[in-house]
Parts: structure tokens; sequence; C-alpha cells
């Protein structure tokens, strides 16, 4: 297993005030599937950006197997931000043939298997599509590519509890041995058994990065109540 | 359908704990090929990783093996089958006592239930 990410030191600040994340490290390896956790406003989506270069960090460095976030980096990073990004106008089908043009990894026979298991219609505009049906369609699109990292922000929030159920399948089975996932969620008991590693996060710092099974040995107690301890309000 | 796992306990021994029930139970017979780590890992919705590790584990204990040409296959080891079996047997009987003895009954008081449990059931 080798080290897919590294981030040293990384802060970023916002008007030269606001920490979201401080001096933050950690290092990523690759075959993993990773959760990032964290109370509203703890930094992850700030960090999330970062690893895709959306935002300049004000200080540290972040590298991508070696490199900085960027031009290579995107080529390996896959990613699903919160918020759709998907042009409104366009038909599912024209989707899938611009991600195909735009990332060489993307695997077209994989989007469409997955589209059709979910009865997705790829005439469709996308402005017709539910908000459900809409982020099915965009994790759809990240996970047919085979990069070496995916970051999925959010990626089950907005889908009904069958969908969630297929596309935590679609993970396992899609998934390549030498891929990380690195996923920020607050719905951890949906998740926890697909997990590898999670990663706690408040006020910008990592306050735990450990493996789940850890957790359930040490503690006795799911990644969910732990969380719910670790971050009691 | 995912399994049924509790999240407080490690998934890996859950899993493990499985599958000696369905080789004990003959849903897998002595010789039967496993599905693959990553099928049966969509199968329960756990991580791969965490499928693998149950895997070692059984391996270790020698209930199944791998065959490099084959995937992993159920012993043919029948003793090693009924011991299991016994173990966990013996496991369940002694949570039993323990729940029973909880609620205040004596040996024989329980024996007298089982007795009366077992008639009934004829």
């Amino acid at each position: 297993m080798s080290v897919l990410l590294e981030a040293k030191n990384l802060t970023k600040m916002y008007n030269s005030r606001v920490v979201a994340v401080n001096s933050l490290n950690l290092s990523l390896e690759s075959g993993r599937i990773i959760g990032l956790l964290g109370p509203n406003g703890s930094g992850k989506t700030t960090l999330i950006k970062m690893i895709n270069g959306l935002l300049t960090p004000t200080a540290g460095e972040i590298y991508i197997e070696g490199h900085a976030p960027g031009v290579e980096s995107k080529k390996r990073v896959a990613y699903l931000p919160e918020r759709t990004y998907l042009e409104s106008n366009m038909r599912v089908a024209e989707m899938v043939d611009y991600f195909q043009d735009f990332y060489e990894d993307f695997k077209k026979d994989r989007a469409y298997a997955m589209l059709a298991s979910l009865n997705i219609n790829t005439n469709a505009k996308l402005k017709t599509l539910s908000k459900g049906t809409k982020e099915k369609v965009q994790l759809i699109l990240v996970m047919s590519r085979d990069a070496d990292l995916f970051i999925l922000d959010e990626p089950i929030a907005g889908v009904d509890p069958a969908a969630r159920d297929y596309i935590l399948k679609t993970i396992i089975t899609n998934y390549n041995e030498n891929a990380t996932i690195l996923l920020s969620t607050h719905l951890i008991s949906d998740i926890e058994n697909i997990l590898d590693e999670v990663i706690f996060i408040r006020d910008g710092y990592v306050v735990l990065h450990t493996t789940v099974e850890e957790i359930r040995e040490e503690k006795g107690k799911s990644v969910d109540s732990y969380f719910r301890e670790v971050f009691a309000c | 359908m995912a399994w049924s796992l509790d999240s407080d306990r490690p998934i890996y021994a859950q899993i493990v704990e499985k599958l000696q029930l369905q080789i004990v139970s003959g849903f897998y017979h002595p010789g039967d090929k496993l599905p693959s780590v990553r099928d049966l890992a969509s199968e329960a919705s756990v991580n791969p990783n965490t499928m693998q590790k149950a895997f070692a584990e059984l391996e270790r204990s020698g209930l199944i093996s791998t065959q490099r040409t084959s995937g992993r296959l159920v012993t043919e080891d029948v003793s090693m089958i009924k011991a299991v079996q016994e173990t966990i047997a013996t496991e369940q009987i002694k949570a039993f006592f323990e729940q029973m003895r909880e609620l205040g009954y004596s040996k024989e008081e329980i024996i007298a239930l089982l007795k009366n449990a077992i008639e009934e059931e004829k």
C-alpha cells in the first residue's frame, strides 16, 4: 500500500480571521474507503476543495501521488461536489458524452449500465429530473471514471434509502483495489459498514484517524455512536 | 438485501460467525466453492477488505482453503465441521443457561421447563 495523498500543515483562512482548516496533517493510503466525518463547519468541504485545487491553501502543502493540485492531479482524482454543476439544458446522454470527451479514464459502458439499473432515462433533460435523480446521475458520472482517488462530498444525502443501498453496492463492486474513496457524510450509520477508516475532523483539525474495526473493538461502539460521543454538544 | 450486522461489534468477526453457521447448517456443503470476496462483500454491503479479513480468519481455522485455480473451497473434513457445530451449540447453551439463571431459575427448574417445552413441541 502506497501513500496516495499527503497534506502537511495545511491551513485555510477566510478573511484572514476565520480559520477553516488549521495546520492539518493527513496521509491517505491507496486501496481504502475512508469516511471524512465532522460536524457542520468543521472544515470538511474546505479540505476537499483544497485537494481538488478549487481553493488555494493559505499555508501548507498537498500532494496527490506527488503532484500538487492541478492538471496532473485532476486526471487522477474524481470529485463529486456537494452541489450540482451539471448543465440543466443538456440531456443525460449528452452529459455522458461530455464526460467521455473530458476525461481519458471515463468508461461510457459503465455509466450506461448504472443508469439502466437505476431506471434513469438517458434522453431526459437534466432540468426535468428530480433532485435525487440529478444527484444519482452526477454520482454515476463520477464513479464511471477509473480514477485513483474518488472524493465524494455528501454523496448519498439526497437519495432514497433503496437507491442509497444501490449506490453503496456500486461503490463496493466498482472501485478498483488500488483506488481510494474519501467520502464525507452525516449519514454515518448508513455507510459505516463499507468503510475501512474514518477521519474525525473538528475546527479544522484531525481529532482522530483510525480504522472502523478498531473503534468497534476498543470502544465496543459503532462509529455512529462514537461520533455522537466525541462531538456531543 | 444487506446482511444484518451490529455496528458496535467488529464486522469481520460477525461475518466469520455467519459463514461458520452457513457451513455448519449445510447452506454450503463440504468441498463447495465460495463466492468471490467482492461478490460476497457486495451482497453483505460491507467493505471488501473486511470480507477478505473474515476469509483469512476462516482459512487460518482450516474451515476453508484457497485453491490457486478454483477459488475458495469449504473443507471436506466433516469431523472439523462437526467440531465447529458443537462449539457453537455449547456456546448457545451456555448463554441460555446464563439468561435462565438471571431470571432466577435453578438447574432442576430449567431442566423441568425444557422437558415441558419439548413435550409441547411434539
